[in-house]
């Protein structure tokens, strides 16, 4: 497992979305469209905050945001609607449990970084690399050391979500 | 050194003497939840991957409870989709559409057992801690997983404990003793972790009581919340469905993160402004704003002890004109229970509207949205913006006494003011 832990060591580099603290599920997935496929579900992320979000992300952007990421529900929803839309990380300075479970369930990878939030503004470019931890903003400069995943989590990220997982257990059982 | 509650589930749920904060294990799940909203689909992605058998159909249970009557075609039709796989699955324990929300039916028919490990595709699946139960939330891949192969991973937590002491006054319930501890130590004070609720005032504390405080743990971000199970625990038990137990908390060694001491003796009714459910102030500070909705439900405020307390506060009054007073009974049980005891009379007379036994507002599915700045008081849960409908709306979370005290003046009260203005 951990060989394959390390196939997730690639550094992201993307376009900067940022978002304040406690961004809940019932803004990353309303719950009006909790039952639409995600083509609908997807053009509603975050609508509620910035509008123009849905619209506008491009894949390989990526999220940085700030406590509580996620808060709320336990829909898997939230964390596959902005996979779906092509963001290639969120970076935040904490997470609410099942959102980061969830994003490692669905393969969204997911970095805890403490001082991310005011280290970032909208349109600047992050470069983050999962397997060591590291931030940075290219406009600015600035460095950060967020805490990388522990290597059971990679491991699902690498395989592409715990489904992946599944199959590929179920294939060699 | 000894364990606390969340070590001493995920040690036996992963066959271990003990295990310790901060490790990785693979427990067995005891009880898996699945609700409406996602459990077509994990079936349909249990197909996917080439499942077509649970490995322990009679540790899951599915209930049907967000979208119920059934709001709309697509959601009859999820809901037939739901009934074919439960049948083709051999599920045993399924309870159809208005049988009552997920988290109240688990423990009145008798599913919940101290010391167990439960997973739900739903957050308020903490509930289950108020009888000494691991229960926490997961999504739908991880469900997947657990079904077909009976467990899932888990980092230990590390455990926050509060020790609370001291009485209750008289207008002052337990919801606002979570909304409280929310407001004071904030939506993530427990962020990855697990809480313990204890001391001498939670011996006192009934089983409603302790479900209202364990289902709100997941607002201060709680893997799980924990009560020991002790002999409130057990006479719940023997209640519901026969069986009582054992005494299951943690060791009295137990190492612990943080503990807090606090006395509930001065504390006043509590109110989550909007639109964070950490957001917390004594009521007084909202006195007189403006309410169009009233709401008296939910998997953390509907059961009979809160139709009870609101039907006492409502009792030969009508709520204010042009407010709506929505009430939702959290389980077919706790609505012929009201209906027994004059309870659901009081409401009616009251000008309430009774809607089936669900989820509905709570989560912004149907059944009472609001507006563009529209204003709901209510029991349940959160009040993060688009809750109930309209991003433009504003949502206070507070007790049932509160809520009713509310819809009668048409303002935001106290509920204790109400009952001194009768005196």
């Amino acid at each position: 497992m951990s060989s394959q832990a390390n196939g997730v060591g690639n550094v992201l580099r993307g376009r900067v979305w940022k978002f304040d603290h406690d961004v809940s599920t019932d803004v990353l997935s309303p719950g009006a469209y909790a039952i639409d496929p995600v083509e609908v579900r997807m053009l509603h992320v975050l609508e509620s905050v910035n509008p123009a979000f849905a619209s506008q992300v491009e894949p390989g952007d990526v999220i940085v945001a700030g406590r509580n990421f996620g808060c709320g529900s336990s829909r898997e929803t939230a964390p596959e609607n902005l996979k779906a839309l092509g963001v290639a990380c969120v970076c935040a300075e904490s997470f609410a449990r099942i959102f980061m479970r969830n994003a490692v369930a669905v393969g969204l990878p997911v970095l805890v970084c403490s001082g991310v939030h005011a280290a970032f503004e909208n349109d600047d470019v992050g470069e983050i690399d999962l397997a060591s931890g590291r931030v940075n903003n290219t406009d600015s400069g600035g460095e950060l050391q967020g805490d990388s995943l522990p290597e059971e989590m990679r491991a699902i990220l690498a395989a592409g979500g715990i489904l992946a997982l599944l199959k590929s257990q179920s294939g060699a059982g | 050194m000894g364990m606390t509650m969340a070590e001493r589930v995920l040690a036996k749920a992963s066959g271990r003497d003990r295990v310790t904060a901060g490790e990785f294990v693979v427990a067995r799940i005891d009880l898996a939840l699945l609700h409406d909203i996602f459990a077509a689909q994990v079936f349909s992605m249990l197909k996917a991957v080439g499942v077509d058998q649970l490995l322990e159909p009679d540790r899951t249970v599915v209930v049907i409870d967000h979208l119920v009557p059934a709001p709309t075609a697509e959601a009859a039709t999820v809901h037939q989709q739901i009934r074919d796989d439960v049948a083709r699955l051999g599920i045993g324990a399924f309870y159809d559409a208005g049988q009552g929300i997920c988290h109240q039916l688990l423990p009145e028919r008798g599913h919940v057992r101290p010391g167990a490990l439960i997973v739900g595709t739903d957050s308020h699946s903490t509930s289950y801690g108020a009888l000494g139960a691991g229960g926490t939330g997961i999504g739908t891949s991880d469900m997947v997983y657990a079904l077909a192969t009976g467990s899932l991973w888990f980092r230990v937590p590390q455990t926050v404990r509060f020790e609370l002491t001291g009485e209750l006054e008289p207008g002052v319930s337990w919801k606002d003793v979570i909304l409280y501890l929310a407001g004071e130590f904030g939506a993530d004070a427990a962020q990855y972790k697990s809480i313990e609720f204890g001391g001498p005032a939670v011996a006192k504390a009934d089983m409603s009581s302790r479900l209202t405080v364990a289902n709100m743990a997941v607002e201060m971000g709680a893997k799980f919340g924990f009560f020991a199970a002790d002999q409130v625990t057990n006479a719940y038990l023997v209640e519901h469905g026969g069986q009582g137990s054992e005494p299951f908390g943690p060791d009295p060694d137990a190492t612990y993160e943080a503990v807090h001491q606090i006395s509930l003796s001065d504390l006043s009714p509590q109110i989550a402004l909007p639109h964070q459910v950490d957001r917390v102030a004594p009521v007084s500070v909202a006195e007189g704003i403006a309410i169009n909705q009233a709401f008296l439900g939910s998997c953390t405020n509907g059961r009979i002890e809160d139709l009870r307390a609101a039907a006492k506060v409502l009792e030969g009054k009508r709520v204010a004109r042009g407010v709506r007073l929505l009430v939702a009974p959290a389980s077919q049980e706790v609505l012929r229970e009201a209906t027994r005891t004059g309870i659901l009379a009081t409401l009616i007379d009251a000008g309430a509207t009774i809607l089936a036994p669900g989820c509905g507002p709570c989560f912004g599915g149907h059944g009472g949205l609001l507006g563009p700045g529209e204003r709901c008081i209510g029991t349940h849960n959160r009040n993060f913006p688009g809750r109930m409908g309209s991003a433009d709306a504003e949502i206070y979370l507070a007790s049932p006494a509160t809520v009713a005290a509310s819809a009668i003046a048409g303002v935001i009260s106290d509920p204790r003011q109400l009952e001194a203005g009768d005196e």
